[in-house]
């Protein structure tokens, strides 16, 4: 087993050599784990708001969903991934606090809480770029760790309220 | 409304006065802990400092450290965060140091949550009524919310609300500490880089 790489909040990792991407300590953003069986590549984007509504950096590539998934599947394809070979799972999108958020797009829509709204949007950019959504550990209202192997495309979730899962 | 990047600008002389602003408050804020644990509580020099979003998550000892977190939204004239963390032996011994032995559902969470988020609402109300009148501004923090887990994930939550349009956030921390207990405290103010400028003035060090 290969060193561990952490990815914070708002990266894009990728590896081709068996490598173990890690996201720790995940609220209400999503970790994407995507991965082609195949050819041994996979990648992990952590996450933190649906929409970049023009506020894209490139700083922090994996900030937003409905960019941030799109250019994962580039980085992979780049690296050797089939663009058509490629599957995905996904882990986070909690509540962590009860109080309304005062994030304004969150308040758009004030019966669904922003980690909701990340896998709402992570789905749909799947969808349409048809890629399977293999497993999924999503929802709630704790924290999570993911460790994702690369090159067998397990994704294992560690939470403090409810122990180990694999996915 | 998008901030242009000017966040990574700000000077060391603009760093250092709200480190001093955060030195005022804080003191404030230790004063009023010590009123009501009745012991002597002991803080670092607060500091101010500008954090690419990848960083964050580490700022209470890691990721994954398990810690009561009290958060506030703070409105009025600057918006912005406040958070306080604490490690979750500490944050309990001292929510049971505050609960009358006998009283009703004493060894309930729930009465050692609503003494923790009492704590927070005190430390965070005399922290920023002690910068209100340093800078004449208004601020006003929000009912507070609770959580008790990995402090990346509480600290992920606050990232939503401060740095929407921010790839660096501002924080500016104290550390605290209860004499003859073990209960270490970490008091993060997160001010909204977008309305950071009103401060700013106000402090004498406005930017160029």
């Amino acid at each position: 087993m290969s060193d561990v790489e952490s990815v914070s909040i708002a990266e894009i990792k990728v590896s081709n050599d068996s490598g173990i991407l890690a996201s720790y300590g995940l609220g209400s953003c999503i970790a994407v784990a995507m991965y082609d069986p195949l050819k041994k590549v996979g990648g992990l984007a952590h996450i933190m708001l649906p929409e970049s509504r023009g506020t894209d950096s490139e700083e922090t590539p994996g900030k937003f969903a409905d960019i941030a998934v799109s250019r994962l599947v580039e980085e992979l394809v780049r690296l050797g991934a089939r663009r058509n070979g490629l599957r995905c799972k996904i882990a986070g999108g909690s509540k962590m606090f009860d109080i309304p958020s005062d994030n304004q797009r969150a308040a758009n829509s004030p019966h669904t809480h922003i980690g909701a709204r990340n896998v709402e949007r992570v789905r749909r950019e799947l969808e349409r770029l048809r890629i399977p959504l293999v497993g999924e550990d999503t929802g709630g209202n704790f924290g999570r760790s993911v460790k994702f192997d690369t090159s067998t495309g397990e994704v294992e979730v560690k939470s403090i309220y409810h122990g180990l899962a694999s996915i | 409304m998008a901030w242009d990047g000017t966040s990574r600008k700000l000077s060391p002389k603009q760093m250092d006065a709200l480190g001093e602003a955060g030195n005022i408050g804080a003191g404030n804020a230790s004063i009023a802990l010590s009123q009501m644990v009745g012991k002597k509580v002991r803080l670092s020099a607060p500091k101010a400092s500008l954090l690419p979003l990848a960083s964050v998550s580490g700022l209470a000892g890691g990721p994954e450290v398990n810690v009561a977190g009290v958060y506030m939204r703070i409105k009025g004239d600057c918006p912005g965060s406040i958070l306080l963390l604490l490690e979750k032996e500490g944050a309990l011994s001292l929510a049971d140091g505050m609960i009358t032995p006998g009283m009703s559902g004493a060894d309930d969470m729930a009465v050692r949550r609503s003494a923790l988020e009492e704590t927070g609402s005190i430390l965070s109300g005399a922290y920023l009524n002690s910068l209100g009148e340093l800078t004449g501004l208004f601020f006003k923090p929000s009912v507070p919310g609770f959580a008790m887990d990995m402090a990346g994930a509480i600290l992920e939550h606050v990232l939503v609300d401060v740095a929407e349009f921010e790839d660096h956030v501002l924080v500016v921390e104290t550390d605290f500490k209860i004499s003859g207990q073990l209960i270490r405290g970490h008091l993060v103010l997160f001010p909204d880089l977008g309305t950071l400028g009103a401060i700013l003035e106000r402090l004498g060090v406005p930017f160029e």
